[in-house]
């Protein structure tokens, strides 16, 4: 794969091959980006790309480093524990404590490395209005937009996002995307953005990641190897 | 309600009451190993922990009171402490103890093994250590079915006869509880008396009962 390398861009090696069952991912990633994305059908091995560097999934070969941060090294027996892996990992699901409120939820992991700024991040995702509701009456775009700062607010190395806007209606994916780019360049958090909508790799990527069963078909620029 | 019913029925619902208490943190983390946890030997763990449920009580009675009498494997140990616990209050407590064990562990694992794994993992994600995600996540999330374990524990503390009368007697003012006082004042004739008690247990039952269905309604 090719290897791209700037200075400022955070880099991501992603190397490794991770077996369950009869299902094999495999990827051969080094590259340096400010959000790169997972692209393919369902079953092609997105999700479990972002739970090994999640740490919730363990490679049985290979190497991931984030910013320069090896997280697994199968060479080095690296194996940096989930809780110490600095990622905001926003799951398909969204999986929100259920109970617990929207503020709750968000200052889960406060404490831990709170170099975000905490009222812009709240105007930014637009959920200050949010923070005494429950979880359990929230729109998929109210979850969403809770999930990714329950996520920045630990202070994130990378933001790890499983099709974000796959619960979202049409009408609000826009806002979502704009608060993801704003994440990306002011907050400048990269991201690893798992989707099956080449508008949207388009859209948040300078990078992407092509999969198809496990394997890494194509990789570059988005306008190069997506559909 | 003369003095001593009104006693019976206090002690009885005190000693029921701390023996929910005592039986909560190793009902708990039992219940959360088994749900969660595979090792060699687990099917003699499981079986240990439900036979309170299934051995005549006043056989689990009388093994108590080999064990914790003055000759027994833990009463020799306690002894020198100068503590005692056949025919004390703390007798009663231990027996109720254990005989609700079993319902509090089976109940309180159904409920570990309901909390979603990811839920503890995304706990992970944000940073919280093996216990902040167990007193966080996990025990909330299982918060229901551990309370209806403790009332089932705590009912099945209130009804204990079998291994309180071996292990505790019926001394009265001491360890006489509803039960056993049914069963003395039935004995020596004085069925005004067992009738009172007769009335308190189905009060306290009848409230148990409401309680528990309330905690199984609310959302």
């Amino acid at each position: 794969m090719p290897t791209v390398a700037q200075d400022d861009v955070p880099r991501f090696e992603l190397r490794f091959s991770l077996t369950q069952g009869a299902f094999t991912v495999a990827t051969d990633v080094d590259v340096a980006a400010r959000a790169v994305a997972l692209f393919g059908p369902s079953g092609s091995g997105k999700t479990s790309i972002l739970e090994a560097i999640a740490g919730l999934r363990t490679p049985q070969h290979g190497r991931i480093v984030v910013r320069g941060r090896v997280l697994y090294d199968t060479d080095t027996r690296t194996h940096v524990p989930v809780r110490d892996r600095h990622v905001g990992y926003v799951p398909q699901d969204v999986l929100l404590f259920p109970h617990l409120d929207v503020r709750r939820n968000i200052t889960y992991a406060q404490g831990r490395r709170a170099h975000v700024n905490v009222p812009d991040l709240d105007q930014l995702l637009g959920i200050t209005t949010l923070m005494d509701r429950k979880v359990v009456g929230l729109s998929g775009g109210e979850r969403q937009r809770v999930a990714l700062a329950r996520a920045l607010y630990s202070g994130p190395d990378v933001l790890l996002l499983d099709e974000p806007l796959a619960a979202v209606d049409l009408a609000r994916r826009r806002l979502i995307l704009d608060a993801l780019i704003a994440i990306r360049d002011e907050l400048r958090v990269p991201l690893v953005y798992v989707t099956h909508s080449p508008e949207e790799a388009r859209a948040v990527a300078d990078y992407a990641v092509v999969l198809d069963e496990g394997k890494v078909v194509a990789a570059g620029k988005p306008r190069d190897v997506l559909p | 309600m003369d003095g001593e019913i009104f006693e019976i029925a206090v002690f009885t619902t005190a000693a029921a009451l701390a023996a929910t208490v005592v039986m909560l943190p190793p009902g708990i983390a039992l219940a959360w190993v088994l749900a969660r946890h595979r090792f060699r030997g687990k099917a003699v763990v499981e079986t240990l922990a439900s036979l309170p449920l299934v051995m005549p009580p006043v056989a689990t009675g009388l093994l108590l009171l080999w064990l914790v009498g003055r000759r027994g494997p833990v009463g020799h140990l306690l002894e020198p402490l100068g503590i005692e616990i056949v025919f004390t209050p703390a007798a009663v407590v231990l027996a109720m103890a254990i005989m609700g064990l079993p319902l509090l562990v089976r109940t309180a694992r159904a409920g570990f093994e309901q909390v979603t794994r990811r839920y503890e993992q995304m706990a992970e994600t944000l940073g919280a250590r093996p216990w902040r995600v167990f007193t966080t996540v996990t025990l909330p999330l299982a918060s229901r079915n551990i309370l209806a374990g403790a009332l089932l524990g705590f009912t099945r503390a209130l009804g204990e006869f079998g291994a309180t009368i071996v292990v505790a007697g019926s001394i009265p003012g001491r360890t006489r509880t509803l039960t056993v006082g049914i069963y003395t004042y039935t004995e020596t004739g004085q069925d005004a008396r067992a009738a009172a008690l007769l009335v308190v247990s189905v009060a306290l039952a009848f409230g148990a009962v409401l309680v528990a269905n309330r905690l199984a309604h609310v959302d």
